[in-house]
């Protein structure tokens, strides 16, 4: 008799399969499935001849690509996890681009180079430590789920670094500009943070 | 206007009208602004307004030009109205 009153207990539920998750989302997060758009200006829309992507600043010679140079540079397959800081997390996320370590190969460094700001088609920029760009930290991604950037998410490119807030992950991106000091950005100069870290909760000034 | 104002995520200035009454005390869409890049002149409640971001973003009609930003955080409201001008008064 006693036997159907036998639960498992309160001993925690058995995750679902697949909800290794929980250890991926930064606090104060939560899940999403979609692909929420946020935007802080008209969508720009840069016919791809027009299109270039530049490295200037502290560099010996800045570079520049075009759309069809851009396309020949090393490629890769970036999956990763994103959240931003209006508090949505979306796992697994896949990307297509060139590794900001690709396009730092081409251009010889200052050594007084610390920051970098990324600009972006309409006026957008926002700001780096250039430790943070390296190593596979970042990557400039103009395919997602296998198709072309859609422009309301970036395309046709934007700049994804992972590890930080998404507003990081400029979109419409055109270049980075090298600096020995930091710059904060759109965001960064009106009560975000520099930095950024979601595992950190750095969401505003002074976080 | 710029292109690409088929932009979904368009409004207007009406739009954040709570906002802007919160931080300045009184109603502001009917006040006068002129955009600092090209001098058009709005009324705030006017501006092209971009809300789904992690802020406010209120740009000039014609040029598109950020006039007034706003971030509300847990510690403060920060808001740059340096695109922004006042009109001049209208000569008599």
């Amino acid at each position: 008799m006693p036997d159907r009153f036998v639960t498992r207990g309160f001993v925690g539920r058995r995750e679902p399969a697949g909800s290794a998750q929980t250890g991926r989302i930064p606090p104060g997060q939560h899940l999403v499935k979609d692909f929420p758009v946020l935007s802080a200006g008209p969508t720009p829309r840069t016919p791809l001849g027009s299109w270039s992507f530049k490295i200037e600043g502290l560099v010996k010679e800045p570079a520049s690509w075009s759309w069809a140079d851009f396309q020949k540079l090393p490629a890769q397959d970036f999956v990763r996890d994103i959240s931003c800081v209006t508090k949505w997390t979306k796992l697994d996320t896949r990307w297509r681009g060139v590794s900001v370590d690709v396009l730092l190969e081409q251009v010889e460094l200052d050594r007084r180079a610390g920051f970098v700001t990324a600009f972006s088609d309409g006026g957008y920029t926002t700001n780096v430590p250039l430790p943070e760009l390296i190593n596979g930290q970042a990557f400039v991604a103009y395919e997602y789920d296998g198709k072309p950037l859609a422009p309301e998410h970036g395309g046709p490119a934007r700049l994804v670094v992972p590890h930080l807030y998404f507003w990081k992950s400029a979109k419409w991106v055109r270049g980075l500009r090298v600096m020995e000091r930091d710059e904060p950005g759109f965001w960064e100069s009106l009560g975000y943070n520099n930095h950024g870290d979601p595992w950190k909760e750095q969401r505003y000034t002074g976080d | 206007m710029t292109e690409a104002m088929d932009d979904d995520l368009v409004l207007d200035g009406n739009a954040v009208a709570g906002t802007l009454a919160e931080i300045y005390g009184d109603d502001m869409t009917t006040v006068l602004a002129q955009c600092a890049s090209c001098g058009k002149v709005d009324h705030v409640g006017g501006l092209l307004a971009f809300i789904h971001a992690p802020g406010i973003v209120l740009r000039c009609t014609a040029c598109a030009t950020v006039m007034i930003r706003i971030v509300q955080t847990p510690k403060g409201t920060f808001v740059d109205v340096r695109g922004k001008r006042i009109p001049a008064p209208p000569k008599s």
